[in-house]
């Protein structure tokens, strides 16, 4: 059975649809079990003993359906809202977090209901209203997408929510993160973003141990500004709270990978639910405003040696902002630094961070980073190349001119530079 | 299954393979470093459904936590769950294809991995991976056919190290080493025969010499029922020749229970009494175990158990429901409980067996049990106790078992339902080609009994020594041996006769690995010493000495010639009159002391010959 489609039409003409107890009968053996799936000549049936087997279909084989398939009824618990606790809003948008197993592989399309049948344990300490906007993995997220959160979140906390839980995929998070912090401005209360590093289908992910850390931080601080709570080890008894503007995902699938970078976390939040502040926190606004405005016309690049001007001249010379990702104190070859002088004098904003990531910006120690500052080429200490791609996007949006925007690089809107490093920072 | 049989039974086999990790790169070995631990919960997943059991969340709510040990060299970030699992170990995979199409099996086209739920903490990640790899084949004993039903791949589980205050400590060291999970049909009718299948899956399973060998590398779980009646399930039976003793001991329990069942059905029967406080009874009572639980604050918690007299021990000891209740109070933390049918005894007198009886409104046929511990840790003993008498109305209860050493079965868990097994979505589903299926084929390994013929015909041996070679796993170590001829039948008495014997006395043959039975053959062949030392060699090694040592300890390196003629020329000096009187007829009775001196240093012929020489000499 070679032909695609004729595996199909034998199951259509059978009347088998997925779910459906199937009999198939291939050469002289017969099996029994539930119709999963099936592509090209493979159908996919779970037996009795639970196990999913693929079996290669062929000419002469046969189908017949013994059973229907068992209606699946999904019932959301009643949550009862309790007097005296206070109100937190979860903003669903997808990621891990908020994936399912699906035709053997993972996809977004969890409701974010479904956390509260995981961790129905938040509402001991909250009364939590849940909120689904967006259903993508993080690596889809978009401008758009942060404007729209934003704007939900200025609604919740100006409607009256104590703080706003926002399940995220982790791997734009922290991008994330940070355009909240510059474009909440004013900001009433705690937002915490969270994630999970291992999906909600095992026993053992990280989920509902974030989630219950973040509801926590949200219910009892008064801290206002923009959070990521994650797992601070891999134990599940020990979580930070970064800021939004100073974290990174530092490893592709540990649960910990998240961390502060340039800075300790804000603070941390015990298995118990023990918050201990490490840093200062921002008096909360009365109200909160979203300055949701981006230019999109911004890049971000990582030098690299022997990166070609010729290659990306367009990309440079169409761009209204770059942030460059030098190498070391803040440095690029004399060539690509000829390319940035030229977008600078077309009127783009061209801003250096560090690829290493750990450490200030040096401009003024060598020549080339002294050369690199005549040209026009910003440098903004010690700010993840991705914060200040964000703050880029920001500032040139909501400023009257180049110069504006400048100032406004050069200037602390939400922790995302420090003015000084200790020893107590872990790199 | 037919109107005479007994019982029904069926085994799974579990055999650790011999190659790296199911999932990763590291290597398949137990480490017995200890190292700093990671903390971890497990919840139940949301079913399919998206719904979390209740009952389980609870459940896991108990819980407090687990902690995993992952020692370097034999566990990476893939078994603490840190990493999503890399491909399927190719060798493994095709071990058990291999297997599959040895026992008949039909291979799967596209085999799928699962996630088999279990959050006891002995998988980091709340599941065990496992696939099914084959299904229907079958097996042949003394010309009955077993059926296998299926042949699986899965990974091993976390192995526990302690376990403090409701916290497990597992190390990660045995977690994804790959294992073949072999099921037979429900074919078995005798205890022999349990033994005699697990004996031919295990021989087959070694032919593809790909097996690990050794201590707790393979286990067997045993499925019994009787004939129409619910099925209970001993689990991790790790030493075969228990095997009979298992199912028939298992057999006569359900015999008993379903004795008790009839027993109970004829009678007013109700276990809902309520727990009563009666430790005022026990102001006097000069039990051990009484005073003890009175002296830390305990109570003594009783509870009548309607129509249940001497079910719980009775029919001359052939009914002991009892011992069942108190196995399970005691895996709520109790070491004990008392029950009617066995008091007075333990220090409690017949007048306090009377005032609990009035205390309890109990009448003739009634029973009850009692528990002395702090108060709540009596309730939830004796609620446990009371749950099992409850089941008892019902017959056997479907429950997994613990093997025991002495060839009984301790209750461990209820037997799980349904299975719940979901999709592992980190493992693609591997398509069987053609081309591996054709190499599978084509390059299966010599059966067992194929491997006793050659060693019949190569070595000459005889049918029985072959088989006995083969079925204990040692046709590899015998051809390194016999490989110098003329050692086959020094080589086949270690095997088929020493071993044996020091097995009889109870020596753990196990112990002694492939490498030190290679080496004590090596130096024999060197002629560090006589092949008569051979016995008290390996029961030193057995005993964890190595050979150098052992040679030392028992004094029996090898002495030259001359100085072998000093001491037997002594011997014979000493007894010189004797050997006058007798003549060349001394050299029998000599022999004695002689061997005495010389066993295990010089070879028992030779010995002969230098004391007949020696007494030839004298009488000359």
């Amino acid at each position: 059975m070679n032909e695609s489609g004729e595996l199909s039409k034998m199951l259509g003409s059978a009347g088998a649809d997925e779910g459906s107890v199937i009999s198939l009968t291939i050469g002289d053996k017969e099996y029994e079990g539930v119709l999963m799936s099936h592509r090209d000549d493979i159908i996919v049936i779970k037996m009795k003993s639970g196990y999913n087997a693929g079996f290669r279909v062929k000419k002469g084989d046969s189908v017949k359906v013994i059973g229907k398939p068992a209606t699946k009824v999904h019932k959301t618990q009643e949550h009862k809202m309790k007097n005296g606790l206070p109100n937190i809003v979860l903003i669903g948008t997808g990621g891990t977090i908020g994936s399912k197993a699906d035709g053997g592989s993972m996809r977004p399309g969890l409701s974010a209901e479904h956390f509260l049948d995981i961790v129905p344990e938040v509402l001991d300490v909250a009364n939590v209203k849940v909120r689904n906007i967006i259903s993508v993995f993080s690596e889809n997220m978009n401008v758009d997408h942060w404007k729209e959160i934003a704007k939900a979140t200025e609604e919740e906390l100006n409607n009256g929510a104590a703080g706003v839980v926002i399940s995220h995929g982790t791997d734009t998070m922290g991008y994330t993160a940070a355009a909240l912090s510059f474009m909440l401005k004013e900001i009433s209360g705690p937002v915490v973003l969270t994630g999970s590093q291992r999906p909600t289908d095992r026993p053992s992910s990280d989920a509902p141990g974030n989630i219950m850390a973040s509801v926590r931080f949200c219910a009892s601080s008064k801290a206002a500004g923009v959070y990521v709570v994650m797992h601070d080890t891999m134990n599940d008894d020990s979580y930070a709270v970064h800021r939004g503007t100073r974290v990174r995902k530092m490893h592709t699938s540990r649960r910990d990978a998240f961390r502060s970078v340039n800075t300790v976390p804000v603070a941390h939040i015990d298995a118990s639910g023990k918050i201990t502040f490490k840093d200062d926190i921002t008096a909360a606004s009365k109200r909160t405003a979203a300055y949701t405005d981006m230019e999109k016309r911004v890049t971000l690049l990582q030098f690299y040696p022997g990166m070609d001007p010729a290659l990306f001249k367009d990309v440079i010379m169409d761009s209204k902002g770059i942030v460059v990702a030098g190498t070391g104190l803040g440095h690029v070859s004399n060539e690509m630094a000829s390319l940035f002088g030229k977008a600078i004098g077309k009127g783009a904003v061209v801003v250096m961070t560090s690829q290493c990531m750990n450490g200030p910006l040096g401009m003024d120690v060598y020549d080339t980073g002294r050369e690199l500052r005549k040209i026009g080429i910003i440098p903004v200490s010690d700010m993840l190349p991705e914060t200040a791609y964000v703050k880029l996007m920001w500032a040139l949006a909501n400023s009257k001119d180049t110069d504006e925007a400048k100032r406004i690089m050069n200037t602390r809107l939400s922790y995302e530079t420090s003015d000084r490093r200790t020893v107590d920072v872990i790199w | 299954m037919s109107s005479g049989d007994r019982f029904i039974c069926g085994i799974e086999i579990h055999q650790q393979l011999n190659t790296k990790k199911l999932f990763c790169s590291c290597e398949s070995e137990l480490s017995e470093e200890s190292t700093d631990t990671y903390f971890r919960r497990l919840r139940p997943t949301a079913g399919e459904s998206g719904l979390t059991d209740h009952a389980a969340l609870i459940e896991s709510k108990k819980q407090r936590g687990f902690r995993y040990q992952s020692p370097a060299r034999v566990s990476c970030l893939v078994e603490l769950d840190e990493e999503p699992p890399g491909n399927v170990n190719p060798d493994a995979l095709d071990i058990a294809l291999t297997f599959a199409a040895m026992v008949n099996a039909k291979i799967i086209d596209e085999i799928h991995f699962m996630r088999k739920i279990i959050v006891d903490g002995s998988g980091p990640g709340g599941y065990q991976r496992t696939a099914m790899v084959a299904v229907d084949g079958y097996i042949e004993i003394s010309g009955k056919r077993i059926t296998i039903q299926s042949v699986c791949l899965e990974e091993d589980s976390a192995r526990k190290i302690e376990e403090k205050d409701g916290e497990v400590t597992y190390r990660l060291d045995r977690l994804s080493i790959p294992l073949i999970e072999i099921a037979t049909g429900p074919d078995i009718r005798t205890p022999e025969e349990a033994m005699e299948v697990a004996l031919r899956i295990g021989t087959m399973l070694r032919a593809t010499k790909k097996v690990k060998r050794g201590i707790g590398t393979i286990r067997e779980d045993i499925n019994i029922s009787l004939p129409g009646g619910p099925r209970t399930e001993i689990k991790g039976a790790q030493e075969l020749r228990l095997l009979p003793m298992y199912v028939e001991n298992e057999v006569q329990r359900h015999i008993m229970l379903t004795e008790i069942k009839k027993i109970l059905s004829s009678r007013n029967v109700s276990a809902d009494g309520k727990l009563e406080d009666v430790t005022a009874v026990f102001k006097d009572c000069q039990s051990k175990v009484i005073r003890g639980a009175l002296s830390e604050n305990g109570k003594v918690m009783a509870v009548r158990l309607q129509g249940f007299a001497g079910v719980l021990n009775g029919g001359d000891g052939k009914l002991r429901l009892g011992a069942e209740m108190a196995q399970r109070a005691r895996t709520k933390g109790v070491k004990g409980i008392f029950h009617s049918d066995e008091l007075p005894a333990y220090g409690i007198e017949q007048d306090i067996v009377n005032k609990i009886r009035e205390h309890l409104k109990m009448k003739e046929q009634d029973a009850f049990v009692l528990c002395a511990e702090k108060e709540n840790v009596c309730i939830t003993a004796l609620e446990a106790a009371v749950e099992r008498a409850k089941e008892a109305l019902t017959g056997v209860p479907e429950e997994t078992r613990d093997p025991q050493p002495d060839g009984t079965s301790r209750y461990m868990r209820p037997l799980p339902g349904a299975a719940r097994m979901y999709p592992e979505t980190d493992v693609p589903p591997i398509m069987i080609t053609s081309d591996r299926l054709e190499r599978i084929y084509s390059n299966l390994p010599e059966l067992p009994e194929e491997t006793e013929k050659r060693l019949i015909s190569k070595y000459g041996l005889n049918d029985q020594q072959a088989r006995q070679i083969v079925r204990e796993g040692n046709e590899d170590l015998f051809e390194k041996i016999a490989k110098d001829r003329s050692m086959v039948s020094i080589a086949a008495t270690t095997f088929l006769g020493t071993f044996t014997e020091m097995e009889r006395e109870g020596t753990n043959i196990g112990a002694i690995s492939e490498g030190s039975v290679l080496e004590v053959f090596d130096s024999l062949k060197g002629s560090k010493f006589a092949k008569e030392a051979l016995p008290s060699l390996f029961r030193e090694i057995a005993k964890g000495v190595s050979l150098n040592d052992a040679v030392k300890k028992l004094g029996i390196g090898a002495v030259d010639e001359s100085e072998a003629i000093r001491i037997i020329a002594g011997i014979v000096k000493e007894r010189e009159k004797f050997v006058r009187e007798k003549g060349t007829a001394s050299a029998g009775p000599l022999m004695g002391p002689v061997m005495e001196a010389l066993r295990g240093k010089l070879d028992g012929k030779r010995m002969n010959e230098l004391l007949a020489a020696e007494i030839k000499r004298i009488l000359d």
